[in-house]
């Protein structure tokens, strides 16, 4: 495992936006045969980083050293070339091609002047079996779970050769067993002399998988060092600067208060059966199972999002849930897992997004824009958003996107929110304001259910657990019953006893 | 911190931003300068009165277009929907002459026919765009082939034309003044006006952008997409209806090369006035500009003797992708 030579390397990169600099001076070097971890709050520069010594953007001073020359990226093309890949946090797929057809997608096989799609397909199989994803290589990328779009990445990456493989937050969106089997395919290249630099806010993962850490911290360089050498929680201090013991806050005692949601025998076709449960007032509910567990589908199919049968009583009294606005008006919000994809407008200002659900609220006629401005001022005071007003919200850091979200949804002051994947992919110091959010929720008799792949997140918010397996309500753990062992062996489908699950933050 | 990353990105697309909100007016302006140095006559007030009265029906067809294009649909079917309206319109009035005479009762009914069939063949559009789960592009070139042939049709091949005596009293409806202002440019007024308030200041409006941005975020902030989306098509026929009411009193007649292809310029002014062809963002009054720059380039073309007129398309066709370039300029600066 010793490393090798020096095969990517920046000199005092540094990286200005117009007067606003973003990187100062870091000197990074990445050798054959190691793994690198590059962590930091969102907005400390990592990405841009990343994206520097990947040619996607140049530095403003300072310089990239491939194989130890100084050499100018002039884009991804040119990086690939040499072969260093980048894997972006959104992937780069073509959505309606194939996988083979993406694997290859600008190296494709010929015989002759065609295509010989019977190889490639051969080749794409026999890759993706190795990375143990089993897909068909003729299945459009379209179909394919975030998870599996992960692993065609990656075998799109070993197509290239890559000598250099950098990836951005490859497992914000994995399980933890689906991540295994990212480290197995990260420990296989490293063997083989690849040089590997990622980013995780899962600071365990870091300190299991990485050999080298870097943090990176207001776009200045803070500290390199074996991984064996620093503890998660001296991790955790140099990203942040401060300590931050109390992740969670307290969790409050609730009272016997009465139940606002009672959900019996709901059922999604094709994805939930015959779920039952109920949520009382001031509740934490937390919603642990693997991906594809049920879990979103089962709320999507509570809220009118999805079709579904079954009973829903809120406030005991029965309620039709047909679509969202009839969850609404019942008091139910839900928050996306994918607040890009679903959750708000890019395109958009936080004004037109803050108030997109709740828009009645400020349409008499007319949209009061005086108004919805003085919302906005009460939403960034209230959920600490930081970044321009006027500035798209596909700009926002993840962590700034999420505060909005969260605005965005309680601005319609629902008595039941669910939260799904509340920190997915945001960095630690948002995440405990995020869990403050919650706690204060619950705190002022509002009842919260969140979903959540993070162990450690179920355990520290929830009141009362609940896990899904294969569609199915599985288990219920309650107070001090409420551990890390217990939810992965009912996620695990229970018989599943041999729990080789390695802990994740 | 967070703020660190996120004010480059504002910072940047700034300059860019307001060279594309002002791009269409920066356009106009050239254009009356060029027009007004190649002839003295531009300026004044007949030919300005002229040339925005001319556009007026284009305009208001293509502030329809403005809604649908800004919520990410299309519609290829307005200018054979104006002909079928103007048609069947003029068969109705022509029809209803031996029992009610030539006066402003006959005219009135045509003109509500004309905004009915308008409201009934978007709706269509957008029933089968929203319930059917069909492509907008694929709908509206059948329903553009439909109706060309049914204007085609009911003329018989021919020319339709309406009762003369009809055609005096319905006249003024183009060619007259209220307070010296022709009526076509009151009516286009009106629309745009209102038209401008709808999309940037109420709760329609901003669901239409907001489902031309992501149908997905739509649909997860409770906003009844098919229902917005259908009422845009709606909204297209019944400006298609509006537009072809100036239209009729202006030629009197429909036959089957009546409005051929004002899809495209509609959609042509839209694109000029900085709306996003993909959604998301639009505005009545830059499509208003566009519609007026397209008209005068004709204007000018034929006030002058260097460039041949029949180049005019041409012109046309330049100033469409300087205005995309314009456009993504904006969008690589996200």
């Amino acid at each position: 495992m010793e490393a090798g030579a020096v095969l990517l390397a920046g000199e005092g990169i540094s990286k200005s936006f117009g007067p606003v600099q973003v990187l100062f001076g870091v000197d990074f070097a990445l050798r054959a045969g190691e793994v690198h971890a590059l962590i930091g709050e969102n907005g400390a520069g990592k990405s841009t980083l990343m994206k520097i010594l990947t040619g996607y953007e140049q530095p403003s001073a300072g310089r990239v050293l491939v194989d130890g020359e100084a050499s100018v990226l002039p884009g991804s093309a040119e990086a690939e070339h040499r072969g260093i890949v980048l894997i972006h946090q959104e992937f780069n797929l073509a959505e309606q091609l194939s996988v083979a057809a993406n694997i290859f997608l600008g190296r494709e096989l010929r015989r002759g002047l065609l295509l010989d799609v019977r190889a490639m397909h051969a080749r794409a199989a026999q890759l993706l079996a190795e990375l143990e994803t089993h897909i068909d290589p003729g299945r459009p990328v379209s179909e394919l779970s975030v998870p599996e779009k992960q692993m065609v990445e990656i075998a799109k990456a070993l197509v290239r050769e890559a000598r250099v493989l950098v990836m951005d937050e490859p497992t914000a969106v994995l399980t933890a067993r689906e991540s295994e089997v990212l480290f197995r395919q990260i420990a296989r290249l490293k063997a083989g002399g690849v040089a590997i630099l990622y980013t995780s806010h899962k600071l365990e993962e870091v300190k299991a998988i990485a050999d080298v850490v870097t943090v990176l911290r207001d776009g200045r360089h803070v500290i390199t060092a074996p991984t064996a050498t620093l503890s998660v929680d001296q991790m955790a201090t140099h990203m942040v600067g401060r300590d931050l013991s109390d992740l969670f806050p307290p969790k409050t005692i609730v009272a016997k208060s009465e139940t606002v949601l009672e959900v019996a025998h709901l059922s999604v076709p094709g994805r939930v059966t015959d779920a039952s449960f109920t949520l009382k007032r001031g509740e934490v509910l937390g919603f642990a199972g693997l991906v594809g567990s049920g879990r979103t589908e089962l709320m999507e199919g509570l809220v009118g999002l999805r079709p579904a049968q079954g009973v829903v009583k809120v406030k005991g009294s029965p309620a039709r849930i047909k679509s969202l606005e009839d969850a609404s008006r019942l008091g139910l919000a839900y928050l996306t897992e994918d607040r890009k994809g679903h959750g708000l407008l890019l395109n958009m200002s936080m004004r037109q997004n803050l108030t997109l659900l709740g828009l009645d609220r400020f349409a008499h006629g007319l949209i009061d824009e005086k108004a919805e401005e003085r919302a906005l001022d009460g939403a960034i005071r209230d959920f600490d958003i930081r970044g321009s007003r006027t500035v798209r919200v596909g700009n926002l850091s993840g962590g700034n996107q999420q505060k909005l979200l969260l605005a965005k949804t309680m601005l319609v002051e629902p008595e039941i929110v669910i939260i799904d994947e509340p920190t997915r992919g945001i960095d630690i110091g948002t995440k405990q304001q995020i869990y403050g959010f919650i706690d204060r929720l619950a705190r002022a008799g509002k009842s919260v259910i969140v979903i959540s792949s993070e162990m450690a997140e179920v355990i520290g918010l929830s009141h009362r657990v609940i896990v899904m397996h294969a569609g199915r309500i599985v288990g219920e753990l309650e107070g001090e019953a409420i551990g890390e062992e217990q939810i992965v062996r009912h996620a695990m489908g229970i018989e599943g006893m041999g729990i080789e699950g390695k802990k994740t933050a | 911190m967070s703020n660190v990353a996120t004010a480059p990105a504002g910072n940047r697309q700034r300059p860019r931003f307001r060279l594309s909100v002002l791009g269409p007016l920066i356009a106009l302006v050239l254009l009356i300068i060029l027009g007004a140095s190649l002839n003295g006559n531009f300026l004044s007030v007949g030919n300005v009165a002229n040339v925005v009265a001319r556009s007026a029906t284009m305009g208001i067809i293509a502030i329809g277009a403005t809604f649908v294009i800004t919520a990410g649909g299309l519609d290829l079917s307005v200018g054979s929907m104006a002909a079928f309206i103007a048609g069947v319109m003029i068969i109705v009035m022509n029809a209803l002459v031996p029992s009610l005479g030539t006066g402003w009762g006959v005219v009135i009914i045509g003109m509500l026919v004309g905004l009915a069939i308008g409201a009934i063949a978007g709706g269509i559009n957008g029933a089968l765009i929203t319930a059917g789960r069909i492509e907008p592009f694929i709908v509206t070139l059948g329903a553009l082939g439909v109706y060309r042939a049914l204007i085609t049709f009911l003329a018989n091949g021919g020319t339709l034309n309406l009762n003369f005596q009809v055609a005096d009293t319905y006249g003024p409806v183009y060619g007259g003044n209220v307070f010296g202002v022709p009526v076509p440019i009151i009516v286009f007024a009106v629309v745009a006006i209102i038209a401008e308030i709808v999309l940037r200041r109420t709760r329609f409006g901003r669901h239409v952008a907001a489902i031309g941005s992501s149908e997905q975020v739509a649909r997860y902030s409770a906003i009844k997409v098919d229902r917005v989306r259908l009422a845009t098509y709606v909204l297209q026929g019944l400006l298609v209806g509006v537009g072809t009411l100036l239209y009729v009193p202006r030629f009197g007649s429909a036959n089957s090369s009546t409005a051929v292809s004002w899809e495209l310029e509609a959609i042509a002014a839209v694109i000029i006035g900085g709306t996003m062809l993909k959604g998301g963002f639009g505005r009545v009054w830059g499509t208003v500009v566009g519609v007026i720059i397209l008209e005068l380039i004709g204007n000018i073309l034929n006030l002058q003797s260097l460039i041949s007129p029949y180049l005019n398309q041409a012109f046309q066709g330049v100033i469409i992708v300087i205005a995309v370039l314009l456009q993504r300029s904006r969008r690589t600066a996200n």
